[in-house]
């Protein structure tokens, strides 16, 4: 049923759809108003046989959903940040464990410095736990594939991550057709373990695995994930045939074909690359691009075959890897290994900063003259980075960085201590 | 029911029949406590209402009553897709007066855009006569939406009455499907003095 709502209402009523037995979930912005929407559902007992339980970290609450997915309950939490990072040893151990916990990441910036606004470090800083993270373009889409997840986990018995931007997505009110109980029962099957904790038929999980076999379990998990790989699609096509609607899948190419620059990108700053993407094609540009649906597993053939014909990739990433540049872009890189295609890094919206289209048209068109830098910070003040390393050459009690930076665009601030 | 066939609701029209689709942009300005975020979700609503796309979102900055708050409102009749700050909108509405000169709240407002300030007192007294002499005189208003919030809620949250205000002056939306929007947010009592105060904004706009 189409509705005007929020993006963490529609996520928190699909939730609820997907008859979720056992949600532990510790609130951070941005994802609050997602676990708080389930919480409503359960204690207005619209979302029934669901065990709501509120625990004292992001590290419970993961610990919490391994106890529960082992012993055979559909389990769902959600975190974003800090609290992504402070749930990292269980989320290696959800994933090692291959249980199917689904995870909503409301994508946000990690300190230091403290910022609450989006960008995709959280969910990049365990982008190789094994978990398989999907990243959804629009509030449909992320919608859609939390309901995909639940299905994708439970047949391979693998953790998902569904990564949803905070505030552009997560606290967006937009037009989504949110689905009903008989679409999503049509789709997702009661939940059948492959493994579960039962007095009655006892075994252990979570057994030590010495120099002897470790290998062979890691590489039973980077299978699992290539399996991910024809399995993604196969579960958008069934989803589409239930509901009507081509969400999820690996790759979404946009006018790719011919076009000479492709841009690439994850999230929902590809609805603005497409808005320059047509505008700039009006101007009798040759551009397309591609969003990447499913980052891990990294589709490599998927997303080489969408940037065939290609002569230069612009990846635009809302995440750094400091000293060498794009993690994105790094992970591109490798589905063209085999082609002499530069790969350019777009450095965009960390810690929330607005990619507007008119930066992204002034980049695309440089990249298209080839004036583009292997690695580029999208808007970044030149004078105020400048200043604050001829600053701190200059004295070697210089002040933290952040701070200097802040009173740098806004005099008014009292100067640390120096 | 009646169709005011007001300067707003002609304009809209022609937006609407125009050849290529557009999107019209609402900025909203306040501070925090005001109610400037669900001003947008309700414009959003409303227009969803009437068979539109619309999307809204805040602008957060430090999260405190009575920090200056940003909230955007996209309308249009194809999905949007773009996801930036408006920097150029058609249309302001400022909640709290006390921003005029310490917030650049006019910033890439288009020159054919409406503008509708919650206050009583003259463009004169606001000290920016000079600057809406400069649009067509029935896109700027200004409306004492928070006396009409106490007058008819009992609290001074102006964003409801002020959507009845945009709707008069530019006709983006119908007054009901605001009314529809509010009731839907606000169910009962709350939401109908909240109606009460928009219709009544909706009133003195089309007058002005």
């Amino acid at each position: 049923m189409l509705k005007q709502v929020e993006g963490s209402q529609a996520i928190a009523e699909a939730i609820g759809y997907c008859r979720p037995e056992v949600v532990c979930a510790y609130p951070i912005t941005p994802q609050t108003h997602i676990v708080e929407g389930v919480g409503a559902l359960v204690k207005a007992g619209t979302l029934q046989n669901c065990e709501y339980i509120n625990v004292e970290s992001e590290f419970a609450a993961l610990s919490v959903a391994i106890g529960a997915s082992a012993a055979g309950a559909r389990t769902y939490t959600a975190t974003a940040s800090q609290g992504l990072l402070f749930m990292a040893e269980a989320v290696y151990n959800a994933a090692g464990l291959g249980l199917p916990i689904v995870m909503t990441i409301g994508n946000r910036a990690i300190g230091a410095p403290i910022n609450i606004w989006n960008d995709h470090t959280d969910s990049m800083a365990m982008k190789d736990a094994g978990w398989i993270q999907l990243f959804a373009e629009t509030n449909q889409e992320a919608v859609d594939l939390h309901i995909q997840a639940f299905r994708l986990a439970e047949e391979l018995s693998c953790p998902v991550m569904v990564c949803v931007d905070g505030f552009i997505l997560t606290h967006a009110y937009e037009r989504i057709d949110v689905p009903t109980q008989e679409e999503v029962d049509a789709f997702l099957p009661p939940f059948e373990p492959i493994q579960v904790l039962d007095p009655a038929e006892p075994y252990s999980i979570g057994a030590m695995v010495g120099p002897e076999a470790f290998t062979e379990v890691r590489y039973l998990g980077h299978e699992k994930q290539l399996q991910a790989l024809r399995l993604i699609p196969e579960i958008a096509k069934v989803f589409n045939d239930v509901f009507g609607r081509e969400t999820g899948g690996l790759v979404h190419p946009y006018k790719t074909e011919g076009a000479e620059t492709v841009v690439v990108a994850l999230g929902s700053v590809n609805g603005t690359i497409k808005d320059v993407v047509d505008a700039m094609r009006d101007d009798g540009g040759s551009i397309g691009s591609v969003s990447i649906c499913s980052f891990r597993p990294f589709p490599l053939e998927a997303l080489a075959q969408a940037l065939d014909g290609a002569k230069r990739v612009v990846v635009v990433e809302k995440s750094l890897a400091p000293g060498l540049g794009g993690v994105v872009a790094s992970n591109v890189r490798m589905a063209l290994a085999r082609k002499s295609v530069p790969v350019h890094t777009v450095i965009a919206g960390l810690g929330g900063r607005p990619i507007t289209m008119a930066s992204l048209k002034e980049t695309f068109e440089a990249a298209g003259e080839d004036r583009l830098p292997d690695v580029q910070f999208l808007d970044l003040d030149h004078g105020a980075v400048e200043h604050e390393l001829v600053r701190s050459r200059a004295t070697r009690k210089s002040g933290p960085t952040a701070e200097n930076i802040l009173r740098q665009l806004n005099p008014c601030r009292p100067a640390a201590q120096s | 029911m009646a169709v005011i066939l007001d300067a707003g609701s002609i304009e809209a029209e022609i937006r609407r029949t125009q050849g290529r689709t557009s999107v019209f942009q609402i900025r909203i300005h306040g501070r925090g406590g005001q109610g400037v975020v669900t001003a947008a979700e309700l414009l959003s609503v409303a227009a969803f209402k009437e068979g539109r796309h619309a999307q809204a979102f805040p602008s957060f900055g430090s999260e405190r009553m009575g920090a200056p708050v940003v909230s955007f409102c996209r309308i249009a009749d194809e999905e949007i897709r773009l996801r930036e700050p408006i920097q150029e909108p058609d249309a302001l509405i400022i909640q709290d007066p006390t921003l005029l000169h310490s917030v650049d709240v006019f910033a890439g407002l288009k020159p054919t855009g409406y503008i509708l300030i919650n206050s009583r007192r003259s463009f004169e007294e606001l000290g920016i006569a000079d600057y809406v002499a400069g649009f067509p005189a029935h896109h700027v208003c200004d409306v004492g939406a928070t006396e009409l919030a106490m007058k008819h809620i009992g609290r001074p949250l102006p964003n409801a009455a002020l959507l009845g205000g945009f709707a008069a002056i530019s006709g983006e939306m119908h007054m009901e499907s605001v009314a529809d929007a509010i009731m839907e947010k606000f169910p009962g009592a709350v939401g109908e003095a909240n109606v009460a105060a928009a219709r009544e904004a909706f009133e003195i706009a089309a007058k002005a």
